[in-house]
């Protein structure tokens, strides 16, 4: 028995959400008294040892050219038979765009239970129940798994990243590798930017903001904090801004430490996207706006003059000025 | 060339949600149903402009529900599709589900099974992945682009600060999101035609579920918010540096 973590990485570095998926399964295994082990599928140039600091002992690494690009069907037939070999019980994601790529395929091979989107560790008390998010973060449901393997996908930003001490032994694991069906053509990335999926502050803008032209308002206030930007659904929609920055309910759902909401009202659609933010600033004009009752600090103001001098501060506090 | 878009049933948007039965049950009352904005804005409408552009395409719905999800699915026809099938059985779990659509999948030799990206209530994102195991065809998450050339697809999915673009044979599951195509309101001919369009009902095939809602909790209401004078950004700044401690 063990808690087997698959390591996620791009271009050869462990992903960020992959520390947080760590830390949690080294967490359930402390839990269930056992090890934790990780799979890293294709070539890294991270130190695989050293995510031991992570509470790994043990790391399954398949480098075979034919994982070098994610193939959901490949690389679960490759995690499956690392679970059987290794006789892992619990097996855990990141709820990322990998993750829900791979982990739903896993959970239906393996006839395992699956909690996709989980925010806190399990209950293993009496049975294996995990809290996840539904209702777009308006509300938690605590999900027993009933089959003996369990998987679970953790939210990004829901477990904090936790490092020790400690060197993992790193093991190549000989896998069968079909040849991937799914041929990857291009990467578009938008580069110097932080992703906002990965983001740790964001701060978004909304109509409120009168026009494209004005964004510069939130661009240098993200600069100033190192943040992602992001925008409402209207501001997406009228091409003020990329579709990909559009937040909510039917955009990205993020959970970022900090969300700066600039001239948005607050809509229960776009709520639902940022609603799992650990702290929420609102800056609007309007005292009435519904967003005020689900923030943590606002300012009643208008943003023009306002988040220029928050920019100020910013800067001023980071040395920056 | 035939394409399935699976078609689920959620909440308004807007609907209040608390829940009943000693938090076990989602309290139904009052509550208006929607067809899941994924399934309708990008599953469904980019596999009607599919079908535009090549009539000779069969699009068939499908939908894993009682019979209360009629109307739900009457609506995704009022907007395109040639007939629904409707597996009668309350969504359980999601390895069930997915069975049950894996099932009508293989009976009915699909080029390709379109979901949303994920379903508003539940936020599984976890149907198409388990689909396209039991089906044992390639499976492409979060898709922002589809594009079909002969028998080969050419999608672009979401991934960490962008968007990868992929090639891949048919056949193919794949779960769509925002940028596939922009939402469209039905006229009434669609209304009207969508009466008279077959919608097939069926029996579930027998699959174990895997896991069980134990109950349901609401987040801990918020403190209330603290309000920073607007002459004084600078106190802002110190509250989150020093109080809030994010930056
Ligand atoms: C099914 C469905 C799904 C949806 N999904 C999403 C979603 O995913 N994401 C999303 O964002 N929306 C979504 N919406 C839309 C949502 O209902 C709102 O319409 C939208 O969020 C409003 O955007 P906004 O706050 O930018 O604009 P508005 O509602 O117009 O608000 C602008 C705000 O700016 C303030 N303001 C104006 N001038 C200033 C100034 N100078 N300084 C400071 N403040 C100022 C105003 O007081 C106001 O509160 C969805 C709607 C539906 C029906
Ligand atoms: N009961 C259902 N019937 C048909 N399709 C469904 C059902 N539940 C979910 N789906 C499809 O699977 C997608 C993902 O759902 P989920 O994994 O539950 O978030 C949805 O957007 C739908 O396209």
């Amino acid at each position: 028995m063990s808690v087997l973590i698959f390591i996620d990485q791009a271009d050869g570095h462990v992903k960020k959400a992959a520390y947080e998926a760590m830390s949690y399964g080294a967490a359930v295994a402390a839990q269930l008294g056992t090890s934790a082990e990780g799979v890293v599928l294709g070539p890294v140039s991270d130190d695989l040892a050293a995510l031991g600091k992570y509470g790994v002992k043990k790391i399954h690494h398949v480098n075979n050219p034919a994982l070098d690009h994610f193939d959901a069907q490949v690389f679960t037939k490759v995690i499956a038979q690392v679970v059987e070999s290794t006789g892992a019980q619990v097996v855990v994601f990141s709820n990322n765009v990998d993750g829900k790529g791979i982990a739903p395929r896993l959970a239906a091979r393996l006839k395992a239970g699956l909690v996709p989107g989980a925010v806190s560790l399990p209950e293993t008390g009496n049975g294996f129940v995990v809290k996840k998010n539904v209702f777009s973060g308006k509300a938690f449901a605590n999900i027993a798994v009933n089959s003996p393997i369990k998987i679970i996908s953790v939210n990004p930003n829901s477990y904090p990243v936790k490092e020790g001490e400690g060197t993992a032994e790193v093991a190549a694991f000989n896998a069968t590798v079909d040849a991937p069906k799914v041929k990857v053509t291009a990467t578009n990335k938008v580069t110097g930017e932080v992703p906002l999926s990965e983001a740790e502050i964001v701060v978004s803008g909304g109509r409120g903001l009168k026009g494209p032209e004005n964004w510069g308002l939130v661009e240098d206030l993200a600069k100033a904090l190192g943040a992602a930007t992001a925008c409402s659904r209207p501001v997406a929609d009228v091409h003020w801004r990329p579709h990909h920055e559009h937040v909510g309910q039917t955009g990205l759902a993020i959970a970022p430490n900090l969300y700066i909401a600039i001239g948005i009202s607050g809509a229960i659609q776009h709520l639902a996207g940022v609603n799992r933010s650990k702290v929420i600033v609102v800056i609007n004009k309007d005292p009435e706006a519904p967003f005020f009752k689900a923030a943590d600090y606002g300012i009643v103001g208008d943003a023009f003059e306002v988040v220029p001098k928050i920019t100020e501060a910013v800067k001023k506090l980071k040395g920056m000025a | 060339m035939k394409i399935l878009v699976c078609i689920s049933k959620t909440p308004d948007t807007t609907a209040k949600i608390a829940f009943t039965d000693n938090n076990t049950k989602f309290a139904e009352a009052g509550v208006q149903w929607i067809i899941n904005p994924y399934d309708e804005w990008y599953a469904l409408v980019r596999a009607i402009e599919l079908k535009e552009k090549d009539p000779s395409i069969v699009l068939h719905l499908v939908t894993v529900g009682g019979a209360d999800t009629e109307p739900i699915i009457r609506k995704a026809l009022a907007l395109g599709g040639d007939e629904a099938i409707r597996v009668n059985a309350d969504s359980r779990d999601s390895f069930y589900v997915a069975s049950q659509i894996a099932h009508v999948a293989k009976e009915g030799g699909y080029d390709l099974v379109f979901t949303g990206r994920e379903t508003i209530d539940y936020n599984g994102s976890s149907i198409g992945g388990m689909v396209a195991e039991l089906l044992d065809q390639p499976y492409i998450p979060l898709a922002v682009k589809f594009e079909l050339n002969g028998t080969t697809a050419i999608i672009n999915r979401e991934i960490e600060g962008g968007e990868e673009v992929c090639e891949v044979p048919l056949p193919v599951v794949v779960s769509c999101q925002k940028g596939m195509a922009e939402q469209r309101i039905p006229n009434m001919k669609g209304i009207m035609g969508a009466r008279t369009k077959p919608l097939k009902v069926v029996e579930p095939v027998a699959v174990d579920t895997l896991t069980s809602i134990v109950g349901f909790e609401l987040p801990p209401a918020k403190a209330g918010v603290k309000l920073v004078p607007a002459d004084n950004p600078a106190e802002l700044v110190r509250l989150l540096h020093e109080e809030a401690k994010v930056i």
